[in-house]
């Protein structure tokens, strides 16, 4: 029982690890902002879940304590993450952020420039 | 520029209530655990924020009808007065009392007049934090 609870529990810090190290590598090596927005999002949001997992599992399989706080920000994590990086690209567009040149499609083209002649600015 | 926010308002409904009942968590968690009225407050506070950045100053003003600066006023008087009840019992000022009740769904309870002090510096906190955002949001 312990030897299946601490190989659960290595395994997802192990996982957790490897993401949040995708997620800095991600960083450093993709062109713009908005894929640097969708490595960061998506790939530490999960890395820091599982690492949260794995100590969840930790102190309730090892150390018998059930605490659930934990799962709340599991929860709270994976809800806000997508969010926050949804909010900051969104932003950084509207204020003029260009894309990487080698993008082909930009849907949200169209409706930015509807919306500036609906609301008159320039 | 007006755009339009469905996205963060929807969120901002679900997540300011679990970050609303996590600090009533670190409220009643301070006597024993990490936590307490001023963390509490402080988190309820960064609650009421997040509705401050999802929708604007009149609306959250409409869903809170709160004058905060009375609210940082009956903290300190709440904080006063459990300071104040011992001195009509004979007993230093500041000296707390704590008993054990029999609650119904809770049992055995030990009630404890440091977290009415708290409930006050919860107040306090609470309304101080913002009355400074509202004061510093306010000004065109």
């Amino acid at each position: 029982m312990t030897i299946l609870a601490n190989i659960l529990v290595i395994f997802f810090i192990s996982v957790g690890l490897i993401f949040i190290a995708v997620t800095a590598i991600g960083l450093f090596r993709l062109p713009d902002l908005y894929t640097r927005a969708h490595a960061a999002s998506k790939s530490s949001t999960l890395g820091v879940m599982c690492i949260l997992l794995g100590v969840f599992l930790h102190f309730w399989l090892n150390e018998g304590h059930f605490n659930p706080g934990i799962l709340l920000g599991i929860l709270f994590l994976f809800i806000t993450g997508p969010v926050g990086a949804h909010i900051m690209s969104r932003s950084s567009y509207l204020a003029g952020v260009k894309p990487w040149k080698g993008t082909v499609r930009d849907d949200l083209k169209e409706e930015f420039e509807r919306m500036k002649k609906e609301q008159g600015i320039k | 520029m007006k755009v339009n926010n469905v996205i963060l308002q929807f969120t901002t409904k679900i997540v300011f209530f679990i970050i609303f009942f996590f600090a009533v968590h670190i409220f009643f968690a301070g006597h024993y655990t990490p936590g307490g009225g001023f963390v509490g407050g402080l988190v309820t506070a960064s609650a009421i924020v997040l509705l401050l950045v999802a929708f604007d100053l009149k609306t959250v003003r409409s869903l809170l009808p709160i004058n905060y600066i009375y609210m940082v006023a009956i903290g300190l008087l709440i904080a006063l007065g459990t300071a104040a009840i011992a001195m009509f019992l004979d007993e230093p000022f500041f000296t707390h009392f704590f008993d054990y009740f029999y609650l119904p769904l809770f049992g055995k309870t030990s009630l404890h007049t440091a977290a009415l002090f708290d409930f006050g510096v919860y107040l306090v906190v609470v309304g101080v934090t913002m009355t400074i955002i509202q004061t510093i949001g306010e000004d065109e």
